[in-house]
């Protein structure tokens, strides 16, 4: 052979021997094709799948687990929510604008191919530093891409967040999470089965964008990717508007056998895994998928990652029922084939095959790899970091205005005043809050979403940090009225083949799959988006965990602002002299190291089963997770968004810095009247939680002992303007 | 009385149109689809929703405006029925001629979602009759072009026919830049309306903020309707 | 005969053009302190089959114009055609 032709496909020569073996034969080019992005990183999981495996995954709710276009969960009354969270960080990285608005269409057609109608989405972002004009570029290109797709759609997008740090500065991450409502019975799968039923392309036309956009996520970045922007594909949300309807229709008569999103690999990774899923094969024709350039060959057919298309298989004889909706919403439905026996993906063009592999080998046969893992070097001399050396600040108010102006602590509201986020009418509590809270309309039900990962604790200690995203994710639930019920998770790392990073990814999965078990919080899908690197260095770890909650009467939903003049503030959970990875010491000194704070899973529990005894005993005006940022920023955040001052008297041996800024885990600020106080003492004796009174909500500043006295007028404007004025100038 | 609510394809606040007329207001309510010429005289008040029909490709509402159903909707409205256009139904409005002026690209050149607070300029409507003038109303815009703009005579002229309905309360209040803020008018026989603001959106005290000011521009539809029932002798 | 036909829509001159001062300060900002009056409008291009004389063709695209391409109250349009080469 005279060159490397598995190269050119992202594949490795034994990788191309596999192939070979399994063929019989060498594979021509457009087999190689279909293996190289059906076997990269993006759709196999080569390099992840069995540290995933770690993960639980089961639990009373769970009716769909990880395997599906998303998962699903049941929520009472026969109705279920399917909700997922994925990764387009590369494609953002090239085309800001397209890359994050595709992503946000790639993952409300995953809910949707599930049956189930979007109600809401979540985006977590990390950029570098905001200072910098190539990080605005890509900040702002990514929100107005969110936004120009999702209120088009007409999904609000209600929450997320948004972080920022130089780890980040050349791969920004987008993950975009959906979640959608249907009733049990619509409950739908991506299942090829029942031979001689037709094969259907359904929604926009096939051209040459984005072929192997599959195999590019799985690169690191390069000078050279700036370059490469055939691979990013356009999105049309006004398309997939009507794909929505017509999809949901077509799903509510019931002539569907399967239904498949083509996303990632497009036709060739939606068919192969029907096929394999129904443990059938599937048969079709590129000459017959609608096209909108003209002269494409089989590969390219095959590949293309054209958006806002779905592979459907009725049963026989509904054919012309699926063209029939389809034509009511002005779009392609057309049959390119059929699903057959013998377990074979058979592509022809114009009557002649020119592709045959088995579906399973292309589909779920890729090779699964136990990377090598080594504990980095910086960890130990970051985390053995004194900060006790510091000086102490000078003056508390200036400290406690730095921090707050930090962007990732700041107000995001420049960021979702950009996005619909009442479409739909459910938005029961707004963005700003700890976590979103929509309403279940015809019921009393509501349910409450949140995204969570600190990548610095998890670059400092990433089994802490892992636990600390769902612990963090389900505090955020919690304090917003809800019950935990499930995650999602996003997995952004680096180079898995770099041992380091390999260790990280393991440390996070522990982590995670420790607090999903103690916190009867189950996985039930997600993603897993490596080489995230530029020339400098990777990211840090991040493993968003998106969560979702439910509550069982919609008034109890909490939200963070004070609510009346002369409640009482208390603290579940207490304050320990954790400063280490801190926005305290990022925001003051420049310092991105340190201990992380530590996690107590059953503590954690025991705090978030209070706040929610109380909230749900009708006692609780404002609960409020305390986390980045510390106890000071948790007490400005409500401030701010009650307008309302407090006076705040803490007794305790720490220092200032400490007390103010330190990011102990498992601590909920909540206030309530004076007279319901016993009541929240006795659930915290019960379940033997520390609890403080720390002062009352009164006047117009925010007064702690006398450390710091600022008007709550002087914090907001701090606090919003922040964002705006670095971007705006 | 009834209310039919207009689907475009791209519309995506027609679900929450007719879940305020059907849920909230309680009144019989039709899904009206774009695609059918028909005869809309059944209805008492016909609802143009939020959204982005046609993708709001070329410009918002430019296309939707040649959609089969609204040559009905022009007859219907020349006929005296009630039109209430909301965000884009406005634009399409716009677009149709029903309404004076057109719609640009908001100032800041961005989409925005958030609570505005809006005076009732004229109270002597069908759609504001539960008002009075001077009253605040807070209720929350989406949109990226809702820079409402008309010339000079124009605009002249939508003052002395009082057909300005609601402006936002001050420059600063105003999330689009648009003429004398203006967010939301009436032809001169006081039957179509059009406005940015989403009054569905805060109809219901569970959402958001709480407001249920947008409630009060529905119940001043019913009123309308429920006197010009009972005059008609209904 | 076919046609391809070129129109440009701006807004009209006394309409304030929020886009086109953006732009206007983004090269300002870029060191461009020699630009002024920038106006962002769009371009749109089609053929048009089965029209014999050019005058007819204008004529159809006049009509095109104002039916939906532009907007009257607040856009101009011009236009220029051009004989496809068979």
């Amino acid at each position: 052979m005279e060159n490397k032709p598995w190269e050119a496909e992202g594949l490795t020569k034994s990788e191309y021997e596999m192939i070979v073996d399994i063929l019989g034969r060498k594979p021509n080019r457009t087999e190689l094709g279909m293996y190289g992005v059906m076997w990269s990183e993006h759709c196999s999981y080569k390099n992840s799948k069995a540290v995933l495996r770690n993960l639980p995954t089961e639990g009373e709710c769970v009716l769909q687990g990880p395997g599906e276009n998303a998962g699903v969960i049941d929520i009472g009354d026969n109705q279920a929510v399917s909700f997922k969270i994925e990764s387009h960080n590369h494609p953002s990285a090239i085309e800001p604008y397209q890359g994050a608005a595709t992503g946000v269409g790639g993952i409300i057609r995953d809910i949707f191919t599930m049956g189930a109608r979007p109600i809401a989405c979540l985006d977590s972002l990390r950029f570098g530093d905001l200072e910098d004009q190539h990080v605005q570029f890509l900040f702002e290109g990514v929100v107005s891409g969110i936004s120009g797709y999702g209120n088009c759609i007409g999904v609000p997008t209600v929450g997320g967040e948004v972080h920022f740090s130089a780890a980040y500065q050349d791969n920004p991450l987008v993950n975009a999470m959906c979640i959608g409502l249907m009733e049990h019975e619509d409950l739908a799968t991506g299942t090829a089965k029942g031979v001689g039923n037709p094969v259907m392309v359904v929604g926009a036309t096939t051209g040459r964008d984005g072929i192997q956009g599959a195999s590019f996520a799985s690169d690191e970045l390069t000078e050279e990717s700036e370059e490469d922007r055939p691979a990013v594909q356009v999105g049309d949300p006004f398309m997939e508007k009507l794909l929505l309807e017509a999809s949901l229709e077509l799903i509510k008569t019931g002539a569907l056998v399967g239904i498949q999103d083509m996303g990632a690999a497009g036709l060739t990774g939606s068919s192969c895994e029907m096929a394999s899923r129904g443990g059938a094969g599937i048969e079709l024709d590129v000459d017959l998928v609608p096209k909108r350039e003209t002269g494409m060959n089989a590969y390219e057919v095959m590949l293309s990652e054209s958006q806002e298309r779905m592979l459907v298989v009725p049963k026989k004889g509904k054919e012309d029922l699926v063209k029939q909706i389809f034509d009511k919403w002005d779009l392609n439905a057309a049959v390119i084939g059929k699903v057959t026996d013998d377990g074979m993906m058979r592509i022809l063009n114009k009557g002649e095959i020119v592709a045959e592999a088995p579906a399973r080998s292309l589909a779920d046969d890729a090779p699964e790899y136990e990377r090598e893992s080594k504990k980095p070097d910086y960890l130990e001399e970051a985390q053995s970091y004194d900060w006790s050396q510091l000086e102490e600040p000078q003056d508390y108010n200036q400290a406690l205005l730095e921090v707050l102006s930090s962007p990732n602590i700041a107000s995001k509201e420049w960021v979702y005043q950009q996005y619909d986020h009442m479409v739909q009418t459910n938005t029961v509590v707004l963005p700003g809050s700890d976590a979103a809270v929509l309403r279940v309309k015809g019921t009393e039900k509501g349910l409450a979403v949140a995204t969570d990962c600190n990548g610095r604790y998890c670059y400092l200690d990433p089994e802490t940090g892992g636990a600390i995203a769902v612990a963090e994710a389900a505090r955020n639930v919690v304090c917003s009225g809800a019950e935990p019920l499930a995650i999602t998770d996003g997995l952004n790392f680096g180079n898995p083949l770099k041992p380091e990073i390999f260790w990280q990814f393991e440390k996070c999965i522990e982590g995670i799959g420790e607090a999903c078990l103690s916190l009867g919080t189950p996985v039930t899908g997600g993603n897993v988006s490596f080489y995230n690197e530029s020339p400098e260095a990777a990211i840090y770890p991040t493993p968003i965990i998106g969560m979702v909650g439910l509550l069982e009467d919609i008034e109890q939903a909490t939200t963070i602002d004070f609510k009346d003049e002369g409640d009482l503030i208390l603290l579940l959970g207490e304050t320990k002299d954790e400063l280490g990875a801190s926005e305290y010491l990022q925001a003051l000194y420049g310092l991105e190291t340190g201990q992380p704070p530590s996690l107590d899973l059953d503590l954690e529990k025991r705090v978030q089963e209070v706040c929610l005894e109380a909230i749900k005993a009708g006692v609780v005006k404002s609960a409020h997770d305390c986390a980045d940022g510390g106890l000071v920023v948790a007490l400005a955040e409500s401030c701010i968004s009650g307008d309302l001052g407090a006076k705040i008297e803490l007794v305790s041996d720490l220092a200032p810095s400490s007390l103010l800024f330190s990011e102990s885990q498992s601590r909920i600020v909540i206030s309530v009247a004076e007279e319901d106080l016993a009541q929240v003492k006795k659930l915290a004796a019960a379940k033997d939680i520390p609890i403080s009174e720390l002062g009352r909500v009164t006047g117009n500043s925010l007064v702690v002992n006398d450390l710091v006295n600022l008007e709550v007028g002087e914090l907001k404007k701090e606090w919003t303007e922040s964002i705006p004025t670095l971007i705006e100038g | 009385m009834k209310f039919g609510v207009v689907t475009f394809p791209g519309s995506n606040c027609d679900q929450d149109c007719y879940h305020v007329a059907a849920e909230v207001l309680n009144k019989p309510t039709d899904m009206v689809w774009h695609k059918d010429k028909q005869d809309l005289s059944e209805y008492d008040c016909l609802i143009l929703p939020g959204g982005f029909s046609y993708g709001d490709y070329l410009r918002t509402g430019a296309i939707a405006r040649f959609s089969p159903i609204m040559e009905s909707v022009i007859e219907y409205a020349e006929a005296g029925g009630l039109v209430i256009g909301i965000c884009n139904g406005f634009q399409i409005l716009l677009e149709a001629g029903l309404l004076p002026g057109a719609m640009k690209v908001n100032d800041s050149l961005k989409f925005v979602c958030d609570y505005t607070k809006l005076e009732v300029v004229n109270d002597d409507t069908p759609f504001t009759n539960r008002c009075n003038s001077g009253d605040i109303l807070e209720i929350p815009v989406a949109h990226g072009e809702g820079n409402y703009h008309i010339d000079e005579e124009g605009l002249a002229e939508l003052i002395a026919n009082q057909q300005i309905v609601v402006r936002y309360l001050s420059e600063e209040e105003n999330p689009n830049g648009s003429v004398d803020n203006i967010a939301g008018i009436c032809n001169q026989e006081r039957n179509v309306f059009g406005l940015m603001p989403h009054p569905e959106r805060c109809s219901e005290s569970i959402l958001g903020n709480g407001s249920t000011d947008g409630y009060q521009i529905f119940a001043s539809i019913v009123e309308y309707l429920s006197k010009r029932g009972e005059e008609c002798g209904e | 005969m076919d046609w391809k036909v070129k129109i440009k829509v701006m807004l009209k001159k006394s309409i304030l053009d929020p886009q086109g001062q953006a732009v206007e300060d983004g090269l300002e900002a870029l060191g461009y302190n020699n630009v002024s009056e920038v106006k962002v409008g769009k371009h749109l291009e089609l053929s048009i089959e089965d029209v014999a004389t050019e005058e007819e063709l204008e004529e159809q695209v006049e009509e095109m114009c104002e039916r939906l391409l532009a907007n009257p109250v607040i856009e101009d349009y011009t236009f220029q055609v051009e004989e496809m080469e068979g």
